[in-house]
């Protein structure tokens, strides 16, 4: 009689007691007005929206809703602060600002990552140890620079571009609104901030934050609303430069809309990143890195690892190993600190990455999910893989920013390069072998602005983020990220 | 003994190192200011164009991962050939309407920035590369390479120092192209091919076209294997087709409004950096 | 023996990083109880000094069987670990208990010793009572590459040791680097090993997160191969409750349930019995405790 392979055993009778991070410090307004010039005021017509937590469908607080009369209130109050005194101001002293900012960040970090948490469904895990560290890194990096413009671009001076019209996503909001205001703000320029519809928040506190850090009014203004509110921003004459970061299809309906207006534009859109696994890569991290390119904020990432290709001498152990891990990953709760999986950000997007595995069965894929049963109430989707897909299949060629993993395998380098490139994005890439010169091979031939090797989703200040090809133009963080937000004189 | 008749040269384009004639087999006459002299232009096509990005596309691999000292020394190359073609140059600008004087500085400028470019092809890497100091036990760098596939339509006023001063920055940062000749003065571009076709540049590399802005811009802003487009012009409905163009598949649109060209100041790293992407890799500093 | 080993890179920063991401697990309430008397169970009570003493081995005996008697529900230790000559007075003093014996020997902890004394010492020690032998790999053999002869001495050892369980202690303070670990545990797991333990407790670093974490996936890996569960004894430096709490969340998150057992999961330790007792009381009680209330034994 053939012997069943081995297996493990992950549902032991040592249950992980719940761990909520406690909540009763949070102050979450019940209604939220627009951050304009310096003030909390009513938006024009008087509408809000709800906000809700996507882990219980419960409502957080109620936001306003800008007009296109709001977005010109703004964007005046943008001009002015541009033309006073803020873009004259020595760098030194506006750094300062900068560094205040990002001191208050970090006294508030605990009530910034709860909020994060609640409004967006991430895992607190997350919001507590990524994404608020990384905010008030962000403003500490980008502070510094304000006073050493010069050295930035040899043979060039710089100057500030004027008012930028910013608009960002659901998935990292604190931390997008970080990567958008603190290049902007360390070289003069002034700030129309769009946060999510789903995720406005944290953005709202980062408002309080900057009257307690007595920014100049008009220097930040934060407006809430949906896409007419971004498309107002995007189509005001009086805007300098738009940055989005959000889909590709949204990026062209910007790229197409400031056609001809002399705007400028910094785009940070799609992905579906490789992420190549060599027979003598470091085996059990390279399952880690798995987990965390595509698993990270429930895939909601635009640089996930969401095309996986492992070296078929291997494969099998890999997707083995993959699978005994996905058993230990605990669906639940994001204000849970033993929380690795939070909640779909809405509705809207769990409709989509359903649609999606369907499609992806239909197609003739073959899916594995993780055995944790979700919670009821909510939006939640369990971890899963798709075997027995290739380069044709649809949940291999288009973003489903969800935490659904597309497997390949391949037998040789070229075949895997061809493969790899074969997408029109190329925002992202993983690379694991335990060979140096490999390495370096292989990501040099990714066309992709960041490549991850021996890891992935790693994030830092100092170090560049953005896109080849269809994932964007321009780069956000680093001496890069100045670029986008100053005119080369 | 008889008066001998001149050859005439018949001006083609410069497809992946070879000279087709059009395949559309239309032509343009051009004609001089003065009245004096024709020639028949070819009118390049929407598949001449596609034939051009073909070549182009298939040379990037090669031209991208050369060495920065062998882009370096052939753009050094071209410098060379063109100093040793001098007259014809002469006679085509003059032909074209300069003065002599003014023929004998735009050959001078288009030689130098050549050499100047040259020189930069194996160091505006050290400019934009950097390795950043980030908060974890990693290895962090930055550096640039080829956005891809240029198209470029070069400027209309400017047909030797102008092309050259577009197509310099774009071949030194490992792009290849695929340029559109001045319309109003296409002679020397054409003759500029017989340089490159001279200066161990590879076949693909830089392809020029001659034709009709108005008929090929289009193509030239939607094609989907173009990575970015230059723009030497500023007729706004040029700008915006060309802008609006680029969202289907993503084109950095690059707009060269009105630079003089002649001038040194339209010159230097930053135009390389127009054509350039920067990747950072991350790699575990660990035993 | 070398040609059935299959070099296994291991990236030092990521297996870092896999420790931190499961040392965050918070652990409360009834599943920090739960963990304090999985890990009371799990303990090899050790006393390996130049100094020790009958009595003092007496003592630690006494103590292994009466934790606490205020709490007469929780578990006894595992098993106590000692030198050669203590095992016949262990033996006495653990009669009628459930608690193994465990010796250290084959030179420990140098294992700077002919295989003939090694084997002699092994002997003995099974002969006056110990069930357990906690032996030492040749790590120069090892540095020096000769994988085949640190194989063999196990296999032999494995062999001398007759019914006794067998731990092969890596020392991988001495090895360094953790594909050294992953390769020095593929070699004892392959030899023979009933458990691969990290470190004698004698040299600096002992037992660290990854080096547990490596050695952890190596049986994982063995397991999955030959069907063998091999058992884990991280030693030495272990002497909070939360470190071990720590520890069981890896066991548990890379081997499951079948290892969170004291046949397959050990703390080689000294003063951890003392911290998870206070733990425990404090758990029950809510009051945070003294050491002065603990005997120190």
């Amino acid at each position: 009689m053939a012997k069943a392979s081995p297996t493990l055993e992950f549902d032991t009778d040592w249950e992980y007691s719940s761990a909520p991070e406690s909540t009763d410090h949070i102050q979450i307004k019940p209604q939220n007005e627009l951050f304009i010039n310096g003030d909390f005021v009513v938006p024009s017509d008087g509408n809000y929206f709800d906000t809700i937590n996507p882990a219980s469908e419960k409502t957080l607080s109620k936001v306003g809703h800008a007009t296109a009369d709001d977005v010109d209130k703004a964007v005046k109050a943008a001009r002015k602060a541009v033309k006073g005194p803020w873009s004259k101001m020595d760098g030194a002293e506006r750094g300062k600002y900068i560094f205040r900012i990002a001191r208050l960040i970090q006294e508030k970090a605990r009530e910034f990552a709860v909020i994060e948490s609640m409004d967006g469904g991430k895992p607190i895990r997350e919001s507590r140890d990524v994404d608020i560290p990384l905010v008030s890194a962000h403003f500490f990096y980008y502070a510094g620079w304000a006073d050493k413009l010069e050295y930035a671009f040899p043979g060039k001076d710089t100057t500030p571009i004027g008012v930028a019209g910013q608009i960002i996503p659901w998935n990292f909001p604190l931390l997008m609104a970080a990567w958008k205001i603190a290049p902007a703000l360390a070289t003069g320029n002034a700030v129309v901030l769009k946060p999510a519809e789903t995720t406005p928040l944290t953005a709202l506190k980062l408002a309080e934050v900057l009257q307690e850090a007595d920014l100049p009014p008009g220097v930040v203004n934060i407006i809430t609303g949906a896409g007419k509110t971004g498309q107002a921003i995007v189509d005001h004459p009086d805007v300098d430069k738009i940055a989005f970061t959000g889909s590709t299809e949204v990026g062209k309906m910007i790229m197409r809309a400031v056609a001809g207006t002399g705007k400028r534009y910094t785009l940070e859109l799609g992905g579906k990143a490789a992420n190549i696994i060599f027979e003598d890569a470091p085996i059990d991290q390279a399952v880690e890195g798995i987990v965390n390119s595509i698993f990270f904020n429930q895939g909601h990432v635009c640089c996930a690892g969401s095309r996986l290709f492992v070296q078929e001498s291997i494969a099998d152990t890999i997707i083995s190993k993959l699978k005994d891990r996905m058993e230990t990953l605990i669906i639940g709760d994001p204000l849970d600190k033993n929380t690795d999986i939070g909640a779909i950000n809405s509705k809207m997007q769990l409709d989509k990455i359903k649609m999606y595995v369907k499609l992806g069965q239909k197609e003739g894929g073959t899916i594995h999910q993780s055995s944790y049963s979700l919670p009821k109430k909510g939006f939640w989707y369990a971890p899963t893989l798709f075997t027995d897909v290739s380069q044709s299949h649809r949940v291999v060629q288009e973003e489903i920013f969800g935490p659904v993993l597309a497997i390949q395998t391949f037998r040789t380098v070229d075949e895997v390069i061809t493969k790899a490139n074969n997408i029109p994005y190329g925002l992202s890439g993983g690379v694991w072998t335990d060979k140096g010169s490999k390495i370096f091979k292989i990501s040099k031939a990714v066309r992709a602005g960041v490549v991850w090797a021996n890891t992935f989703n790693k994030f830092d200040p100092s170090s560049p983020f953005g896109g080849y090809k269809e994932s964007g133009m321009g780069r956000e963080g680093g001496l890069e990220g100045l670029m986008p937000y100053v005119n080369l004189v | 003994m008889g008066k001998r008749e001149d050859i005439k040269k018949t001006y083609k384009l410069y497809i992946g190192g070879k000279f087709p004639r059009t395949e559309s087999g239309r032509y343009i006459k051009w004609t001089d200011p003065k009245n004096s002299t024709y020639v028949n232009v070819c009118r390049g096509s929407r598949k001449d164009f596609r034939n051009s990005v073909v070549a182009a596309r298939n040379a990037f691999t090669d031209w991208s991962s050369r060495t920065a000292y062998n882009r370096s020394q052939i753009l050094y190359r071209i410098g060379e050939m063109l100093e040793g073609k001098r007259s014809q140059f002469m006679d085509e600008l003059m032909l074209q309407g300069a003065s002599k004087n003014a023929a004998e500085n735009e050959i001078n400028r288009a030689i130098d920035r050549l050499i100047y470019y040259a020189g930069w092809a194996d160091k505006y890497q050290q400019l934009f590369s950097r390795v950043n100091p980030v908060a974890a036990p990693y290895f962090n760098f930055t550096y640039t390479e080829p956005t891809g596939v240029v198209a470029a339509i070069a400027p209309d006023d400017s047909s030797l120092v102008g092309l050259v001063s577009i197509m310099a920055p774009i071949i030194a940062g490992g792009n290849t192209v695929v340029l559109l000749a001045s319309e109003l003065k296409p002679l020397c571009s054409i003759s500029f091919a017989e340089v490159l076709h001279t200066s161990d540049v590879p076949a693909g590399v830089v392809n020029i076209l001659t034709g009709y802005r108005d008929e090929l811009i289009e193509h030239f802003s939607t094609h989907m294997d173009v990575n970015s487009i230059v723009y030497c012009g500023n007729d706004p409905d040029d700008i915006k087709t060309i802008q609006e163009n680029a969202a289907l598949n993503v084109k950095r649109p690059v707009v060269y409004a009105d630079e003089d060209w002649m001038d040194q100041k339209n010159q230097g790293p930053y135009h390389i950096l127009n054509n350039l992407e920067s990747k950072t890799t991350w790699h575990p500093i660990g035993l | 023996m070398i040609t059935s080993v299959y070099i296994h890179p291991i990236d030092q920063i990521g297996a870092q990083e896999r420790v931190a991401r499961l040392f965050s697990r918070s652990i409360k309430k009834e599943s920090k109880v739960h963990a304090l008397k999985m890990a009371l169970s799990m303990i090899d009570l050790t006393t390996l000094e130049g100094k020790d003493s009958s009595g003092k081995v007496k003592q630690l005996c006494y103590k292994a069987s009466h934790l606490h008697d205020q709490y007469p529900d929780l578990p006894s230790v595992a098993a106590i670990c000692v030198y050669p000559t203590m095992v016949p007075i262990a033996k006495k003093a653990l009669e009628g208990t459930s608690i193994n014996i465990a010796s250290v020997a084959t030179a420990f902890p140098s294992g700077m010793s002919s295989m003939e004394n090694k084997l002699d010492e092994v002997k003995k020690v099974v002969d006056d009572g110990a069930n357990e032998v906690d032996m030492v790999i040749s790590r120069g053999k090892f540095l020096s590459g000769e994988y085949d002869y640190v194989a063999d001495e196990i296999s032999q050892i494995k062999d001398a040791c007759e019914k006794a369980h067998l731990k092969v202690i890596l020392e991988t303070g001495e090895l360094v680097t953790l594909d050294n670990v992953r390769l020095a545990s593929d070699i004892a797991l392959n030899a023979g090993a009933d458990f691969i333990k990290t470190s004698t407790g004698k040299i600096s670093p002992a037992a660290t997160p990854p080096v547990v974490l490596v050695m952890l996936e190596a049986i994982r890996d063995h397991y999955k191969k030959t069907g063998k569960k091999i058992g884990m004894k991280p030693a030495g430096g272990i002497s909070k409750a939360k470190q071990a709490i720590q520890y069981l969340v890896m066991v548990r998150e890379t081997l499951g349930k079948d290892w969170l057992t004291p046949d397959l999961f050990r703390f080689g330790a000294s003063s951890l019995a003392n911290d998870v007792l206070m733990q425990i009381v404090k758990q029950s009680t809510g009051h945070y405790q003294s050491g002065n209330y603990f005997s120190i034994d």
